[in-house]
Parts: C-alpha cells; sequence; structure tokens
C-alpha cells in the first residue's frame, strides 16, 4: 500500500509521497470542511430550540429557523462531506495510483469553486426569499411557468438555487475529470477504494444533473416525486457511501497493517450496491400516488441491498479479526469501526423500516430524523473524524495536542449521536401513534417535548465535541508542545 | 470486467444508474406523459378567487399596494408566489402535502391524494414533504378564515396555544392587519390547497373527536 518501502529498483523508481500529494490542499479542505460543520451544527441547533420553545432570535427573517433548517442538510452535504472527501481524495488516489491528480492548478481552482458555491447555496437559501416578491422575477415566473427560486429550491439536498446548479454540474465534472486522469493511468489491477471512487465520480456527476434539474424544469407532480425520491437516495447511495466505504478500503488495511480479509466479499458489495441502491428512490414516498407497483419494487430491492452491504460489514469484521485490540487504543480505528456498527444498525433498521407495515406508522415522524442522523453522522461523518484524527498529525508534522481532547471528540460525538438517535426514534412511534388514534394535533407536539428537549442537549453532546476536536486542532497548528503524545503505536509514524 | 476500469465505468458507473433511472425515474413519466399539467392560472377555481377577495374585501390598503385587483390573474400570481414562499421559507420541512390511505388519514383530512391533483406547474417539484410536524396541508383550504390565517403566521401561538412553529412577521407590514405581498399571496396558497375538492371532513365534527371527549 505505501510505497518506497522496500529498497528495489522499482520502489526506488517509484514517486515520492511530496512529489503526489498537496498536503496544504489537504489542510484547507479540512478547515473549510470543519467550518460548514460548524455552521451546518448550529443551524440544525436553532431548529432544535424552535421545536422546544426557546428560540432565541423570534421573528427574525434573515434567522429564520425554516431557512437555517435548510442550510443545517445542505451544508452537511455539499459543506462538510463532499470537502472533507475531497481533501482525502487529494490524499488517497495519488498515493493509491502512484499519479498526481491531473492539474494542481486545477485542484485549487475546484477548491476555491466549490467553497464559492456552498458558500453562495447558503446566502441563497438566507436572503433569496426575502427578494422573492420581486415584480421582474414574478413577470419571469409567469412568462415561462419556471420556478424561479432564488433562495432554496423544494427538494431536500436540492435546495442549491437554479442559478448555482449549472456551477455546481461544471465543478462535479471538473472533480470528475481531475481525479479520473490519475485512476486511468494507473497500470495494473485496480485495489477496491478505486473502484469505489471511480463509480462515485460517475454517478455523483449524474446524480445531482438529474435532481436538479428534471423536477424542476421537466416533470411536474407524482413523477417529480419519483425523481425525487431517486435524487435523494442516490446521493446517499451514489455519492457519500461509495466514497465513505472507499477511504474504509484504503485506511483500515493500512492502520491494522494486513489485507482485507476477503476480496471476493469485496466484489459481492461493490456491485451488489451499484446494482441495488439506485433503484431505491421511491421507497422515500409510500403510499403516495406513485403507482404501486414501483413502489413494491422499491421495498424489494431495498431489502436486498441491505443483505449485500451487510457482507461488506462481515468483511472488514473478518480483517479486524485478530487485530481486536486496535479498536481499544487506536483511536482511528475505532472510529471507523464505531460508524461501522452504526452502519450495520442503519441497514438493519433500514431493512424493517422501508417495509409497509412500519411505514404506516413511521413515515413523517421523528423516527425519519433519527435515522437521517445516525447515517450521516453515526456513520459517514465518524468515518471522516477518524481520518482527520489519523490524518491531521502528518499533515501537521506533529502529535495531536492533546490525547484527552481526542477522547472526548469521539466519546461526546458517538455518545450524543446514540443517545440523538435512540430519541428520535422513540418520539417517531410515539408521533405515529398519536396521529392514528385520532387525537387533537397539539397533544402529538406536545407530546414530543421530551424528546425534543432531549434531542437539544444530544446535539451539544456533538457540538461540544467539535469544538473538542477544533480546540485540538488549533493549539497543534500553533505548534503548542503536546500535553499528554500518544504512545507510537496509536498515533502510527508520520509517513515515509 | 468486475475489476477493470471500463466494466466500472460503463456498468456500474453509467449503466446501472440509468437502468435504475429508466426503472424508477422514467416509467411513471411515461406512463403519465399524456396529462395535461395546468399552469397557475388554470388552477384557480371559484373557491380560492372567493378567498382572494375576501382578503382584498378585508385588508383593501394592503391588499392594493400588493395585487391591485383581486382578478384571476393576481391570483394566479399569488399561487404562484406563494408556492415560492412556502418553499423558501421551508414550510415544507414541517407540512406534508399528501394525504396516505393508511393510519386514519383520510378520517382526520380528508380523501386520500391521488395523482391527477398534482398535476400543474405549482407541483414542479412536487410537495409531498418530508415531515410532519405540523399537520397535512393537501386539504387545508377553506378550513379556516384569512384572519385566522393572518394571526396565525404573525405570532402562532395566539391562536395556536402550544405550536412549535415560527412567527413570520415579515410577511406584515407590522402589524397582523397588514400583509404585504407575500403575506397575501402565503395566506392565499393555504386557501388554495384542497380548493379543488368538494368536501373533506372537518376534524372537530368527527363521532371520535365529539365522543371521546
Amino acid at each position: 500500500m505505501t510505497h518506497g518501502a522496500s529498497p528495489t529498483d522499482r520502489a526506488a523508481a517509484l514517486p515520492t509521497h511530496d512529489d503526489l500529494v498537496d498536503e496544504r490542499i489537504v489542510i484547507c479542505y479540512y478547515v473549510a470542511a470543519l467550518s460548514f460543520l460548524t455552521i451546518s451544527m448550529i443551524a440544525g441547533l436553532l431548529m432544535a430550540l424552535q421545536l422546544v420553545h426557546w428560540y432565541p432570535f423570534k421573528g427574525v427573517e434573515l434567522l429564520s429557523p425554516g431557512r437555517w433548517r435548510m442550510i443545517h442538510t445542505n451544508a452537511i452535504a455539499y459543506g462538510f462531506l463532499a470537502n472533507a472527501f475531497l481533501g482525502t481524495l487529494h490524499w488517497a488516489v495519488p498515493r493509491l495510483t502512484f499519479h498526481t491528480v491531473a492539474s494542481r492548478a486545477l485542484s485549487w481552482f475546484i477548491f476555491v469553486a466549490w467553497q464559492a458555491i456552498v458558500l453562495a447555496t447558503a446566502v441563497g437559501i438566507v436572503v433569496g426569499p426575502t427578494l422573492q416578491d420581486r415584480p421582474w422575477l414574478l413577470a419571469a415566473a409567469k412568462a415561462w411557468h419556471l420556478p424561479m427560486s432564488l433562495g432554496a429550491q423544494g427538494l431536500e439536498w436540492g435546495e442549491t438555487p437554479f442559478w448555482i446548479d449549472p456551477v455546481a454540474l461544471v465543478g462535479l465534472a471538473l472533480v470528475a475529470v481531475n481525479f479520473m486522469v490519475p485512476i486511468g493511468r494507473s497500470r495494473g489491477p485496480m485495489y477496491v477504494s478505486l473502484w469505489y471512487f471511480m463509480a462515485a465520480f460517475v454517478w455523483t456527476f449524474l446524480t445531482y444533473a438529474m435532481g436538479n434539474l428534471l423536477p424542476e424544469y421537466r416533470v411536474a407532480g407524482t413523477s417529480a416525486g419519483a425523481i425525487g425520491g431517486l435524487f435523494i437516495h442516490d446521493l446517499v447511495g451514489l455519492f457519500v457511501t461509495p466514497l465513505g466505504w472507499g477511504l474504509m478500503y484504503y485506511f483500515v488495511p493500512i492502520l491494522l497493517k494486513k489485507p482485507i480479509w476477503s476480496h471476493g466479499l469485496s466484489l459481492v458489495g461493490f456491485w451488489g450496491l451499484a446494482f441495488f441502491y439506485p433503484l431505491q428512490g421511491i421507497h422515500h414516498f409510500l403510499y403516495t400516488p406513485i403507482p404501486m407497483f414501483l413502489q413494491y419494487g422499491a421495498v424489494i430491492s431495498t431489502i436486498a441491498v441491505e443483505l449485500v452491504v451487510a457482507t461488506v460489514v462481515i468483511n472488514f469484521f473478518g480483517t479486524l479479526s485478530g487485530r481486536g485490540q486496535a479498536f481499544f487504543d487506536n483511536l482511528p480505528v475505532r472510529y471507523f469501526y464505531t460508524g461501522m456498527v452504526f452502519y450495520f444498525i442503519t441497514c438493519f433498521q433500514c431493512a424493517l423500516q422501508v417495509t409497509l407495515t412500519f411505514q404506516k406508522l413511521i413515515h413523517f415522524t421523528d423516527w425519519v430524523v433519527g435515522h437521517a442522523h445516525l447515517v450521516m453522522f453515526g456513520v459517514f461523518s465518524l468515518w471522516l473524524f477518524g481520518i482527520m484524527t489519523y490524518l491531521f498529525p502528518r499533515l501537521l508534522g506533529r502529535p495531536w495536542w492533546s490525547r484527552s481532547l481526542c477522547e472526548y471528540h469521539y466519546w461526546l460525538s458517538a455518545g450524543g449521536l446514540a443517545v440523538m438517535f435512540l430519541d428520535l426514534t422513540l418520539a417517531g412511534v410515539f408521533q405515529g401513534y398519536y396521529w392514528a388514534s385520532l387525537q387533537p394535533w397539539d397533544v402529538s407536539t406536545n407530546g414530543s417535548q421530551p424528546f425534543w428537549i432531549t434531542r437539544v442537549f444530544a446535539g451539544l453532546a456533538m457540538f461540544a465535541g467539535l469544538i473538542c476536536f477544533l480546540v485540538n486542532l488549533w493549539m497543534t497548528a500553533r505548534g503548542a508542545e503536546a500535553t499528554d503524545p500518544l504512545p507510537a503505536r496509536a498515533a502510527g509514524t508520520p509517513a515515509a | 470486467m468486475f475489476e477493470s476500469k471500463s466494466g466500472i465505468f460503463f456498468i456500474a458507473g453509467i449503466g446501472f444508474f440509468l437502468l435504475a433511472f429508466l426503472g424508477n425515474g422514467a416509467v411513471p413519466m411515461i406512463m403519465y406523459k399524456d396529462r395535461h399539467e395546468a399552469t397557475a392560472e388554470e388552477v384557480v377555481n371559484k373557491r380560492v378567487l372567493a378567498q382572494f377577495r375576501d382578503l382584498s374585501e378585508r385588508y383593501p390598503e394592503a391588499f392594493a399596494r400588493a395585487f391591485g385587483e383581486p382578478s384571476a390573474e393576481a391570483c394566479a400570481e399569488a399561487l404562484r408566489l406563494g408556492r415560492q414562499v412556502y418553499i423558501g421559507e421551508g414550510c415544507w420541512h414541517c407540512h406534508s402535502q399528501f394525504v396516505r390511505p393508511v393510519s386514519n388519514e383520510s378520517r382526520r383530512f380528508g380523501p386520500v391524494s391521488r395523482s391527477e391533483e398534482y398535476d400543474n406547474e405549482l407541483q414542479r417539484p412536487v410537495m409531498f414533504g418530508t415531515r410532519r410536524v405540523g399537520p397535512d396541508l393537501s386539504r387545508e383550504g377553506g378550513r379556516r378564515g384569512n384572519d385566522w390565517h393572518a394571526v396565525h403566521f404573525h405570532k402562532p401561538r395566539v391562536v395556536s396555544v402550544d405550536s412549535p412553529m415560527p412567527e413570520y412577521p415579515w410577511f406584515f407590514d407590522g402589524s397582523p392587519d397588514a400583509p404585504n405581498r407575500r403575506g397575501f399571496a402565503i395566506i392565499t396558497y393555504v386557501q388554495w390547497l384542497g380548493s379543488w375538492l368538494d368536501e373533506y371532513p372537518y376534524y372537530e365534527e368527527l363521532p371520535e373527536v365529539q365522543g371521546g371527549s
């Protein structure tokens, strides 16, 4: 996996790490990712405070919780996850392929453009609705019969305003080119990570184009619902998931110093995901007027994909076998495997909740919100925290300032998430029964208060974890003397 | 094939994506391709127009400033803007727009949603919604008066004591009796939802609610 390790001629001819990886761009992407994560978590907190009647900025238009709720999800997808993935890909892809990205200048251009896109989206979401009643805009909407939203568009994760969409699409195409070139130049068999990365670059572009163009310009009503479901589902399954698993296939063997347990299971996992995952979009809209046979198809392929991804989890636990101690004394490994446990819970839960029986009760409730947090925070954010915990000491050339702050980050994040997940899942069951029992609507919102209050504090714990990480990072970056250096075994040694 | 660049690029990357798009996305598009997508002008009906006129009589000066005369054309304009407000303010994150055939929803809200109800430009993208903190709104039109809505948007807890809904004072010029353009638009939009149906039940009159106290 690592190069230059053996003193043979071939190894001597291989490019070194410094030739391959532009470490500054990795750092910049991580800083951007953590900044957007901070914004996103504050936005989520605002919505949580609104629900429990503690909102501090009542009646302030630009701090409306409804608008910031959209920033919460949008900034996670495009600000935190995308930036953190891009940063890590700038580390992993050149090292895997022994080729630099297509162009370093292009990398920096994409970096700047992507931050502009995410920031413009946030500004559009907050300021756009205020300007929505301008006469010229109304005239344009009337003339072309198009939804001219200066602010958010009405699709989850497709909130990006219409005037940013083309720019974002160009950005995604450039990302694909920039990383496909080194992959294309590499010789010999492709490692599992590269399968996932390559497919993800194609899928992300296609998914973004589909979801941000068709439901807004081409199709209305029920068909738009089907496309919308496909879009939100594909973004999880074809953008976040393959990049996440690809990085696990890269980092876990390095940290455990052993190969992946079964190559066959790797193949089953990748091709199963590629085939079944995109078939399920409609399961987000069960019991809608979308034709019932399509709903059944989506349910069946969802249950199928959960079986397939279970093989990936099995493969990784097979890899851990014999190195189990690493889970306890290697923090990145602990992050990775905690995420995988959450991933397994997510998939198990998904195979159940996708059935019509469960949907009857839990659709539209906080159960779904809990599920979303379990996937996006419990799995992918924890993985990225683990990767950052592993890479920052290498990028900065010194050990973490405080190991205990790293531990606090882990426990507050994982613990807070676990509480939030259980709390919202239970809240969803209560809400479902309140509604079905035909009691007045207030009964469901009042009955949710204990759960919503618990959620505020669970979210605060996760936010406190992030603060620990940021403080630790700040102190490490400015070169403060490490208070309690990691034992060499846990910290690893800086890359060759 | 399973581990080669071209196999992954063409079969997994493009092939499987297109296959799923055909199966999940193109099928409903083809099934419904002959349906007419109504414009905002075409979905204005006599009930929503009556509400629109009521707004002009109730708040004459503010209405004249915002929309002039309560014509059908102005009503379509209000619906278009109202939908934008509904999306831009994130209403659709806490209110759904479809009644499911389960969980007693047709008793609480009204008839189960049908596909034809969504064939118009105001459902592009469709406003099915993702979460119900507040109730479904697809049968909300006509349930409550325009003045109730004005007060409710201004300060929800004045009329709905325990509501967790945010306040929207920026829909008004100072007080709830002076809605601005966006205020009139969102009220008209909410009054339009369901107005194409002849009737739906009133929750307060359900036998379960009457006898259950």
